[in-house]
């Protein structure tokens, strides 16, 4: 403090900061990224952290393969009859095993017509049965989730449900009530589900009101199965806005796949082999950028993403057919999900005593807040008379609510028009209002009077607030989208300077701008499932993830869009701006 | 007052202390009946009734000498001036929308109302004691009442008994919704009965049995009743209940034929020789009511001694009785064994709906706001009634009353009758009371939000992320019955329909309670995080404290002063001079 308090010392120290300025940010960037690629290397093992599912051994007696089997192809049947879901069968099958079953419709127009699912007014009806554990007032649950797809993809799934319903109900042991639930329309179903059981509208979803409920929900697992023959199950935890369930959930999936003998993945990838190697630091680092690139996205990452928000740990399990010699039969899945869900039967409390932020280089090893929240750090420490900056962060915020608001609004403006479809009116509006904020320099510098050499340094100043307060928020909240917008958008904003020679300049910061972040994303996220992609099948899906950006937000209200269009994009006009201050 | 006054004077002038024990034998009389009644679902419920009736005044202190009523309920009624108490101890809920309406319904946990006499001063005091000592009578945690979970309902609880005046002051009204019953609360109430488990229908009361079902309910009553028709004096009643039901499907495989012994594992084999009547009833009344010859469809055996027809509830019932005092019963075997056979396997899944029941739930998520929705169902086709609501909720939720809005039909409903009484922090709970008026063939839904208070480190309970429970909601009613009663003798008919006054003819008393619900407070983490947290922001603050205090600042080198008081002076006189001073 002495140092500080010392006239020249704080001189002399200022002066140092000030020339060390440029290697000091480079190596403070560098070693945010350093960090960060040794974080697989070095993440612990996970361990179960709750005592009430540690210590409880439970056995599984089920068998549940060959009744499941038998009530997915009576599923099937009735499923092609009905040429939908078969709601009839459903309750009634329900009924026989003993539940009580309601049903619950809905009805929901999408903004815009959703390309990659080809629907646009959906409607449906979601039916459930609930199995009253005994001597219990109904006041807690747990949860099992079948999306009704189309097609025979889960019709598997449907009957193990119905066949450990059948199971479970013959237990005596249940202390909290189990809901069976069976959604159509996947993603809306659920949502439409959550939200009448909550007694919320969130998003304009229409539904008929819950006849029956069982009290708080205390974990839920979502099960799909899309082929017949599983050799391994993927375990998908990214939930929407890049909330993540109690990791002692994941663990318990995990230690009872070992038990039973699942091979079992995350993110489609293998647990990397043991020990300091090069291919098993690869894959490691592989499954860590997969799980950013996931989490950064803010989709739900399967049906369970949606019971984050209520505070429900949840996790979709995805049956696979990953062509291995190995393949087990659904007896094996029964046996796990029997096994889990008794010893969430046996919680007394919520899952909490785990991390709920963390990073997984792989299902048996995890990086948690304390190890990755100085990457975020250090990436922020790198960088760093106003009434005539009102003009430009004025313009760029309305650039920003433009690009928000416009598409989804003018749509019916654009298709009349323009020889397109809605959807694709929705994405071309997107890009070209984007594109077009580019352009904003030449039209604001007319306005902006003076200001001279301070001028663009205290528009910079601004937009590099605007950026780290942004950043800072979102390394709180999901730490994955910060650290990809982190990355990009802090070597642009720390060199951006108007004079001299622009064009590299323009360059980088053309290359780093949200959208197009999203696109390179896109690539590495092909690359990181070793099946890269050409330029135009990257195009294609680029398209399609805009569309469904913004209708996920519609939909499930999820952030991401939003939050590149408010904050990062005019964020990123102002640092443009600064690039071509005259 | 003055009449209350009269019959203890009446009372005082009958027999007196030293009278023969024959005619002792004949003031009191113990009844014990068990109804055995198949549910809607295909459970079977089960309910144990033991009346002792005794004709003496316990309030007058003369008594000394017990023969069939406890003691030590007897003292106590005595010495705290109870008129009237009402012990419930319940473990399950009673789910009427698909069991019907019970003939005694409790909430889940405990349950204590008590009235007393107008001569008790102190009534909290009297009220304190009262719950210790039938803590200590029943093993039960009844010493948790205190003053935050107690209430004075003005209008739902009347005294069932022989009354005059109801002055609300002398109640009181507690629930303990996380009780949880066990066998160390059956075996003292077990020790009540005047022949313990030892003969009787007691037989039939094995812990292991009763434990083994999907609601177990027992209860105490006492309460004054008129000794003969004219009603000049005053006798005291106990009623000792206990209703099981019991889950046919999961241990029957699907069929629903049940008997006493797959029920109890244990047969009848003789009366209780203290009792004066010991009857067991069936009911056999036909499911559906517009086919009367499916009473065909089940079949008791053995036969019964008699068939009992009577309108219970609005609905005729038809009750095949075996009076064991009646010694044809056991001429045949040695032992009873109440068996009932379905003929033919019930598949229809239409259950009658119960003209009154509800539904109650936490709406809304986060942990910051909620709201609490009661739904009321009213299924009579042409009736309305009205229902009197009581709802208790704890302080730490807090209701914001201006939000409380009751729908029917899409229209507001204003209630006749509102008596709120707002909570005090730590000290007092909220008590609402409304009277609504239910349209017929309507759904009411009741909603008031509420914010959940952030508790004291030190008042939150072990395992405090289990959720804190909020009691049920009481909703007391006289339906409208589709059938017209007729009045019969009260001692005549059978027991489980006397406990409730019927006002006239056309419609019953029915009393229900709804699910107790589980609520999430934020609670923080008491862990090691939350101590790391805790200590990690004390350090930063301090650190960002005095860095942003040194750095803000402008220091400037101050010339250390020479000469004091001298310097200061010539300074003055300089500043007169108009010199610039040194």
């Amino acid at each position: 403090m002495g140092l500080l308090s010392d006239p020249q010392c704080r001189r002399a120290l200022a002066r140092l900061v000030l020339r060390l300025n440029t290697p000091l940010c480079v190596l403070s960037y560098l070693s945010g990224i350093t960090w960060f690629l040794l974080l697989p290397p070095l993440a612990p093992r996970t361990y179960l952290s709750e005592n009430a599912m540690g210590s409880t051994m439970v056995g599984e007696g089920s068998d549940l393969g060959p009744r499941a089997l038998a009530l997915a192809r009576e599923f099937g049947g009735h499923k092609r009859k009905a040429g939908g879901m078969p709601v009839q069968w459903l309750e009634q099958t329900m009924f026989q095993l003993g539940l009580e079953v309601h049903r619950q419709p809905f009805a929901r127009t999408l903004p815009f017509p959703d390309e990659a699912h080809e629907r646009y007014l959906v409607r449906g009806t979601n039916v459930f049965g609930v199995l009253r554990a005994p001597r219990s007032a109904s006041t807690e649950a747990l949860l099992l989730l079948v999306p009704c797809s189309e097609g025979s993809k889960n019709n598997q799934a449907v009957g193990l449900l119905l066949a450990l319903a059948s199971y479970c109900r013959g237990q005596i042991y249940w202390a909290k009530d189990l809901i069976f639930l069976v959604t159509e329309h996947d993603l809306v179903g659920t949502q439409a589900w959550l939200e009448a059981y909550h007694d919320v509208n969130l998003t304009d979803i229409s539904s008929g009101g819950l006849p029956g409920r069982a009290g708080a929900i205390q974990a839920a697992l979502a099960l799909e199965l899309s082929t017949d023959v599983v050799t391994s199950v993927d375990v998908a935890v990214e939930g929407l806005n890049g909330q993540l369930p109690n990791l002692d959930l994941l663990n318990l999936f995990h230690s009872f796949c070992q038990k039973n003998g699942l091979l079992c993945t995350f993110q489609g990838k293998l647990p990397p082999p043991e020990g300091p190697s090069g291919p098993g630091y690869t894959q490691s680092l592989r499954t860590l950028g997969l799980m950013v690139l996931g989490q950064a996205g803010g989709g739900p990452g399967g049906a369970h993403g949606l019971f984050l928000r209520f505070r429900i740990e949840a996790l979709t399990l995805r049956g696979i057919n990953s062509f291995r010699q190995h393949k087990f039969d659904l007896g094996a899945l029964g046996r796990t999900l029997e096994g889990m869900f008794r010893k969430l039967n046996n919680l007394l409390e919520r899952l909490h005593q785990s991390y709920f932020l963390y990073l997984l280089p792989s299902l048996s090893r995890f990086v948690s807040i304390g190890s990755y929240a100085p990457v975020l750090a250090l990436l922020l420490l790198t960088p760093r008379g106003f009434l005539y900056l009102v003009p430009p962060v004025l313009v760029s915020g309305a650039a920003g609510t433009a690009l928000y608001l416009l598409p989804v609004r003018g749509q019916a403006v654009a298709t009349q028009h323009f020889p397109v479809g809605e959807a694709e009116a929705v994405v071309l509006t997107l890009i070209g209002i984007y594109v077009a904020g580019m352009a904003l320099p030449h039209s604001t510098h007319r306005a902006l009077s003076g200001g001279g050499q301070r001028g663009w340094m205290s528009l910079k100043l601004v937009a590099l607030l605007a950026l780290a307060l942004l950043l800072t928020c979102l390394a709180l909240l999901n730490f994955s989208l910060g650290f990809l917008l982190g990355v990009t958008l802090v070597p642009p904003a720390a060199a951006v300077r108007p004079g001299g020679n622009r064009l590299p300049l323009a360059v980088l910061l053309v290359l780093t701008t949200p959208g197009v972040t999203l696109f390179l994303a896109v690539l590495v996220e092909r690359e990181l499932l070793e099946a890269p992609a050409g330029l135009g099948e990257a195009w294609q899906r680029y398209l399609g993830a805009l569309g469904q950006g913004l209708l996920q937000e519609h939909l499930h209200g999820a952030h991401l869009s939003p939050l590149l269009a408010l904050g990062a994009y005019p964020c990123w006009l102002l640092l443009w701006n600064v690039l071509f201050w005259k | 007052m003055a009449a209350l006054l009269l019959l203890l004077l009446l009372a005082a002038a009958g027999p007196g202390p030293g009278r023969a024990d024959a005619e002792r034998e004949r003031r009191d009389a113990l009844q014990e009946e068990l109804l055995l009644s198949p549910l809607p679902t295909g459970d079977v419920a089960a309910t144990f009734q033991f009346r002792t009736r005794w004709d003496a005044d316990l309030q007058r202190g003369s008594v000394s000498h017990y023969r069939l009523f406890p003691k030590a309920l007897g003292r106590l009624v005595a010495a705290l001036g109870v008129r009237e108490l009402h012990l419930a101890l319940t473990q399950g809920f009673w789910r009427t929308r698909y069991w019907g309406q019970p003939p005694l319904q409790a909430p889940a946990g405990a349950e204590l109302w008590v009235w007393f006499q107008p001569t008790v001063t102190d009534v909290d005091k009297a009220w304190k004691e009262l719950s210790n000592i039938l803590s200590g009578i029943f093993c039960a945690s009844l010493n948790f009442i205190d003053s935050t979970n107690t209430v004075i309902p003005t209008a739902s609880f009347k005294p069932l008994g022989l009354a005059n005046g109801t002055d609300h002051h002398l109640l009181r009204y507690a629930v303990l919704p996380r009780e949880v019953v066990c066998t160390e609360n059956l075996t003292p109430w077990k020790k009540l009965l005047p022949c313990g488990s030892k003969a009787g229908l007691a037989v039939l009361l094995k812990a292991e049995r009763l434990f083994h079902s999907s609601y177990h309910s027992q209860a105490v009553h006492i309460r004054p009743i008129c000794r003969d028709a004219s009603c000049l004096a005053v006798s005291w009643e106990l009623r000792q209940t206990l209703t099981v039901v019991f889950d046919f499907f999961s241990s029957g495989q699907g069929k629903k034929d049940w008997s006493l012994f797959k029920m109890f594992s244990r047969t009848l084999t003789d009366s209780c020789p203290l009792a004066s009547q010991s009857k067991v009833y069936v009911d056999i009344s036909p499911k559906n009511k517009s086919f009367p010859q499916e009473k065909e469809l089940l079949e008791v055996s053995p036969p019964p001694t008699s068939v009992h027809e009577a309108v219970v509830q609005g609905d005729k019932k038809t009750y095949a009785v075996y009076d064991l005092l009646s010694p044809s019963l056991f001429n045949t075997s040695r032992s009873l064994n109440v068996q009932l056979k379905w003929k033919r396997p019930q598949d229809s899944s239409e259950m009658p709906i119960p003209t009154l029941h509800a539904q109650r739930y936490v709406g809304g998520y986060g942990l910051q706001t909620g709201e609490i929705c009661t739904l009321i169902y009213n299924t009579h086709p042409y009736r309305a009634f009205p229902v009197i609501l009581l709802e208790t909720v704890p302080w730490y939720l807090r209701l914001y009353v201006h939000t409380l809005t009751i729908i029917t039909k899409g229209k507001e409903n204003k209630p006749s009758y509102i008596h709120y009484q707002p909570a005090q922090d730590r000290r007092r709970p909220h008590l609402l009371e409304m009277l609504i008026q239910l349209p017929a063939n309507s759904v009411t839904k009741i909603t008031i939000q509420f914010e959940r208070a952030l508790l004291k480190w030190t008042e939150y309970p072990p395992d405090p992320n289990h959720g804190f429970y909020v009691g049920s909601s009481v909703l007391s009613a006289l339906v409208p019955s589709v059938t017209a009663m007729k009045d019969m003798d009260v001692e005549q008919s059978p027991l489980f329909t006397s406990l409730f006054p019927s006002s006239d003819g056309s419609s019953y008393f029915v009393r229900l309670y709804t699910e107790p619900l589980l609520v999430n407070l934020p609670t923080p983490d008491f862990s090691m995080p939350y101590n790391v947290i805790c200590l990690t922001c004390t350090v930063v603050a301090v650190c960002y404290g005095s860095f942003y205090n040194l750095l803000t600042r402008t220091f400037h080198v101050e010339e250390p002063s020479r000469g004091g008081l001298a310097k200061r002076l010539a300074n003055v006189i300089r500043k007169f001079r108009g010199v610039p001073p040194l």
